[in-house]
């Protein structure tokens, strides 16, 4: 067999040699540009656009027109956040996410409220000049500030309360299977809520989410609903009519497609107006400006067209693939945990933490398959995965965890294989494992007082 | 982030894995770290009545460069005097592991783990010593 083993399809997938296929002729004589109108080259990189736009639609159960591409997800989440918050901003200023969105999300959202707390912070400076008929250095704001008692300040409350800039944010808790608890959803909605947004699938812990519910509470209340749908279109099924969506994310390389193009559904009817984030020649009907990536859009309608025709069969037999796994995993050892839903999970994906063993030192010990986990010792940050504290797993376990991510190319032996390497190495480092022998001489781990450091 | 050949080394051949008896008179055990940080070490010492480090083993619970870490202090403390053991320091452990900043603190905790074997030891040398006082009056 040949090694490495690929099992991280949630970070990226593999080019479909369909797709590269596809594409190819965009890269070589057909390189016009798709906005030139006078010329046979712009003709046919347009037409190659248009037949795309409309593979992309037919995925998702759009029509082609409500297409806008992008560069890939994180663009399409930034401009759904930004530029939602910028064309509702006389209707509202809120927006409600969950804890386990992607950083894209979260980060928009932090970026939003930081605008709208900026720009409460120069109406502070500037009502502080006024009482005080004199210059204010920022060191001096909060002093005068309670000098002046801001707090009950009626000119200034008056002047916040016209503030269009940014956003506030409710970061939603998800249950301990990683879902969104619908009664919390509608509790959390305001009359200045403008926009909810969650994700069709969590990219570690493929836990889905009750997208239809959602829809249809935020239509009943008269809200915007986006989805990050990237890591569960293709995989399983997604319709922005039935579920009501008003705006979904989607991107390419997440369905064997090439990196560097997604897409933003902007629904027309009842019509979703969003404000561009990126200016420019007034490509995709002004939204996005930016001459298009033909090649990239027309790999992306190819690997929609896949995904759309092959979606039934292969998510069965990735979800088998994903079984046989996991059955070998649960019997052979003891102590693995699986994080997030069983049942509402994504057919390829496989989040488990093998309690006392670290989840980089295995990835280590079985180098020749790629795989990612929620230790901190991956990620620069040195904490451990958000999402799995966020379903209120223990820090020791985030740090335990493998996500396997299966997809169109692995196969039955690669499982086996995989199955097999992992079983034999969270042997060897359990054996190495001080936790493990106190567990097994019946320590309470928790009983223990352990220096942080 | 690409792991240097000794770590890689020790990971993949960990020198001295293992139990001694914690309750041998002459055995210090220092556990340092904790499981919510991701890397807890445990190290051994068997300790001669002079002071000479006899035997070590360890176990760990963490990433590459934290078991390659506490494998090398067990090559390095055997044959020492717990005085010149405790002069080991996370730099040198981390120079010779080509640790990555990122990965400092394990070596961190290999310097502290060996001063936590070293201290159990001699707390259990100053109570047994205490013990054979209170016998002999």
């Amino acid at each position: 067999m040949s090694l490495p083993i690929y099992m991280d399809n949630h970070a990226t997938t593999a080019l479909d040699p369909r797709v590269l296929e596809a594409m190819l002729p965009y890269l070589r004589e057909d390189f016009g540009n798709a906005a030139s109108r006078n010329h046979a080259f712009g003709w046919r990189a347009e037409a190659a656009v248009e037949q795309a736009r409309a593979q992309v639609a037919a995925l998702i159960g759009a029509q082609p027109n409500e297409i806008v591409f992008t560069s890939g997800a994180t663009e399409s989440d930034n401009l759904a956040l930004k530029g939602v918050a910028e064309f509702y901003r006389s209707k509202g200023d809120h927006m409600i996410t969950l804890k386990t969105e992607h950083k894209a999300i979260l980060d928009s959202g932090k970026r939003l409220e930081r605008m709208r707390q900026e720009r409460l912070e120069e109406l502070k400076l500037l009502r502080l000049i006024e009482l005080t008929g004199d210059e204010v250095k920022p060191e001096d704001v909060d002093a005068l500030s309670a000098q002046y008692k801001l707090d009950q300040d009626a000119v200034l409350q008056r002047w916040t309360s016209v503030v269009r800039t940014g956003a506030r944010f409710t970061y939603l808790d998800v249950e301990k299977d990683g879902r969104v608890d619908l009664a919390k959803l509608a509790t959390a909605i305001t009359d200045k809520t403008i926009l909810v947004s969650v994700m069709l699938a969590n990219n570690e812990i493929g836990t889905v989410q009750p997208l239809a519910e959602i829809g249809k509470l935020c239509r009943s209340r008269g809200v915007l609903f986006h989805s990050d749908a990237v890591q569960g279109v293709g995989k399983v099924p997604f319709d922005v009519e039935s579920m009501k969506i008003d705006l979904a994310s989607v991107t390419a390389h997440k369905i064997y497609g090439p990196k560097g193009i997604g897409a933003l559904y902007v629904r027309r009817k009842p019509r979703v107006r969003i404000a561009p984030i990126i200016d420019g020649g007034g490509h995709e009907r002004g939204m996005r400006s930016g001459t298009l990536n033909v090649a990239g859009i027309v790999g992306f309608g190819k690997a929609a067209e896949i995904a759309r025709t092959e979606m039934a069969a292969e998510s069965a037999r990735i979800l088998a693939l994903r079984e046989r796994l996991r059955s070998k995993l649960l019997s052979e050892l003891d102590m693995v945990i699986l994080n997030g839903s069983l049942e509402h999970r994504l057919p390829g994906n496989l989040n488990v933490s093998f309690a006392y063993v670290e989840g980089e030192a295995l990835m280590m010990a079985i180098k020749d398959v790629a795989v990612s986990s929620g230790s901190a010792c991956t990620s620069a940050s040195l904490e451990p995965s958000y999402v799995l504290r966020a379903l209120g797993v223990e820090e020791d376990m985030a740090h335990s965890s493998i996500r396997f991510g299966l997809g169109r190319f692995n196969t039955e032996a690669q499982v086996d294989l995989v199955a097999r390497l992992v079983v034999d190495k969270v042997k060897k480092l359990r054996e190495m494992s001080p936790l493990y022998e106190m567990a097994r001489e019946g320590v309470d781990l928790k009983s223990i007082a352990w220096a942080a450091h | 982030m690409a792991y240097s050949d000794k770590v890689v080394d020790h990971y993949e051949n960990p020198r001295n894995v293992g139990t001694l008896d914690k309750s041998d008179p002459n055995v210090g055990t220092g556990l340092v770290g904790a499981p919510a940080c991701g890397d807890v070490m445990r190290l051994q010492l068997r300790i001669s009545d002079e002071g000479v480090i006899q035997d070590a083993k360890f176990k760990t619970f963490g990433c590459g460069s934290a078991i390659a870490s506490s494998s090398l202090v067990t090559e390095w403390v055997k044959g020492k005097t717990v005085d010149e053991a405790t002069t080991i320091t996370n730099k040198e452990i981390a120079k010779e592991l080509s640790l990555p900043p990122v990965k400092i603190h394990c070596s961190v905790l290999a310097e502290d783990a060996i001063k936590a074997a070293v201290a159990d030891f001699k707390k259990k040398r100053a109570e047994r010593q205490g013990a054979a006082k209170a016998t002999a009056t």
